[in-house]
């Protein structure tokens, strides 16, 4: 049984990590990403990012004063327990959001969207999303928050499959040149495609494989983890930088997840994590150990099933 | 190219803004307030006295919300700060400009051209963009005191009008100059040129959208 002051202490500890600590896989792609940039505006940007990043730590402030909208999503080993149950884990999230908030501080950025109503804290109706995910065995749960800025650089769209590989390009291409200029999407970015699953599971795939996998991490399947090759080398040939200047650093990687869809259709979806990609995630243990990581390890095999019943053994004798 | 770095004042000289030009890096020193939508609608829509005086106070409009709380004893604590994107202000800034005296307008992505030749030349006024996005942290420790926040009952912390004390803020980019001309449109007619070549061997999607077409009465099949 894990108990629910462990869930809110631990929760607590990773809205503030995840509002200040660049993850180490983005700033090692972000430096990469520096010691190619031949822009001088551009190179300017990265460099002042780098420190920023430093200035960040060094003063435990908030890496960017919008803070993004703090949500969360939780993984449970299938024998995990938690004390209170699950409506108790939602509070002690929705606690630990509004303290944070409060604490670091974050910007309060979320607003009734009609009357436009602040509650100072980062919670509403709706607001944490909770979402979350189960694996075969454990008595852990991982607990995961995104504070993902940005109204920019995300987009839907019902493509066919007679629009085909091309297609698809085009609609990525259109997302970068839509958004990149002016650097209105904050790139270098994370950019993550959904493709397939119905219309809304279009848009959370894709908003996972920005925000719930890491730089230099490559789909299972080879041919899409060719893709994801493909689709950052396409996006960073286009010639524009960070802030949309000159550049040839727009996509720190490009992240593919598909899902089932209708055989008439061909759902995508795309979203850039930011230069703020804000993610902090810790396991915490039935005997009371919370390890932390910047990994969300999201998408293991069993997320990624495709037959009926789950039978480890055999797929990986495939 | 070299990157020229300046130091400005958030009430500055006309001889001052003149100097500037598209790509210098600026840091302010001096008052500069945070106005959006909720601070503009408050005072131009709803005609609410501006709580400063403007703009012998501050000549500086910052499109920003920042990470930032107010204490039980009333003091301020601010930690990041980063600008919003400005375009979406292009409603209300000429009259704003024009009450205010606003001459640096501060935030993210600038404006068009048409924009900086309409009212913002004729006001004597540049735009200043933040760098990055995303510098949250440089700039925080860039205000050296929160002088007062403004309508936050009326407003919420994030829309409120936020009163700082900029000592060597920045970095910020000129991204517009006293010819109208626009940093970030120079950049992409840069980008252009190799559009075509991106997109070669791509194709159109088969179901169209309203936007790829005006016409209403057109089908997108």
């Amino acid at each position: 049984m894990i108990p629910i002051s462990l869930i809110q202490s631990t929760a607590e500890v990773l809205m503030d990590k995840a509002a200040i600590e660049i993850p180490q896989d983005y700033l090692d792609g972000l430096q990469q990403a520096a010691k190619t940039e031949d822009g001088d505006l551009s190179s300017f940007v990265l460099k002042a990012m780098l420190e920023n990043y430093e200035a960040a730590k060094e003063d435990r402030r908030a890496m960017c004063g919008d803070t993004g909208v703090p949500r969360w999503f939780v993984k449970m080993g299938n024998e995990a327990r938690v004390e209170g149950g699950m409506v108790a884990l939602e509070a002690a999230l929705r606690r630990a959001t509004a303290s944070a908030t409060n604490g670091v501080p974050l910007r309060p950025n979320r607003v009734h969207p009609l009357w436009r109503t602040d509650h100072d804290n980062n919670v509403g109706i709706g607001a944490p999303e909770i979402e979350y995910g189960f694996e075969p065995e454990g008595e852990w749960i991982d607990l995961i928050t995104v504070h993902k800025g940005g109204l920019f650089g995300t987009d839907y769209r019902m493509l066919f499959p007679s629009d085909g590989i091309q297609g698809i390009k085009r609609f990525y291409l259109d997302s970068l040149m839509a958004f990149g200029k002016r650097g209105l999407a904050c790139q270098p970015a994370i950019i993550g495609i959904g493709l397939g699953g119905s219309k809304d599971i279009c848009m959370t795939l894709g908003k996972r494989a920005s925000t719930l996998r890491i730089v230099g991490s490559r789909n299972s399947d080879p041919r899409i983890a060719e893709m994801e090759d493909e689709f950052k080398e396409l996006g960073n040939s286009i010639g524009m930088g960070a802030m949309g200047f000159v550049g040839k650093n727009m996509v720190i990687d490009c992240n593919i997840e598909v899902g089932y869809c209708h055989t008439g259709g061909m759902p995508m979806s795309v979203h850039a994590f930011c230069l703020s990609s804000r993610r902090a995630a810790a396991r915490i243990h039935a005997d009371g150990r919370v390890e932390h990581r910047t990994d969300p390890d999201w998408f293991t095999d069993y997320q990624r099933r495709e037959t009926v019943e789950w039978e480890p053994q055999r797929e990986a004798a495939e | 190219m070299t990157i020229r770095e300046v130091r400005l004042s958030t009430t500055p000289s006309d001889e001052s803004i003149a100097d500037l030009r598209l790509g210098d890096i600026v840091y302010l020193d001096g008052l500069m307030y945070t106005a959006r939508e909720g601070v503009y609608m408050r005072a131009l829509d709803d005609k609410a006295n501006i709580p400063m005086e403007l703009p012998s106070q501050s000549a500086a409009n910052f499109h920003c919300s920042p990470a930032a709380r107010i204490n039980p004893d009333g003091s301020f604590d601010m930690g990041a700060v980063t600008a919003t994107a400005s375009f979406r202000f292009a409603k209300w800034l000429p009259e704003w400009m024009a009450k205010t005296g606003a001459k640096l307008i501060v935030g993210k992505g600038g404006m068009s051209s048409r924009d900086y030749k309409e009212y913002f030349v004729p006001n004597g006024a540049v735009y200043l963009s933040t760098v990055g996005y995303g510098t949250g942290a440089l700039l925080g420790r860039g205000v050296e005191n929160v002088e007062a926040v403004h309508w936050n009952e009326e407003l919420g912390l994030a829309q409120a009008m936020w009163v700082i004390k900029c000592n060597g803020m920045g970095p910020f980019i000129v991204a517009s100059d006293l010819n109208g001309d626009c940093l970030f449109e120079r950049e992409n007619a840069k980008i252009a040129e190799n559009v075509a070549r991106v997109y070669e061997g791509t194709k159109p999607a088969v179901l169209k959208r309203y936007g790829e077409s005006d016409d209403r009465t057109d089908e997108v099949i």
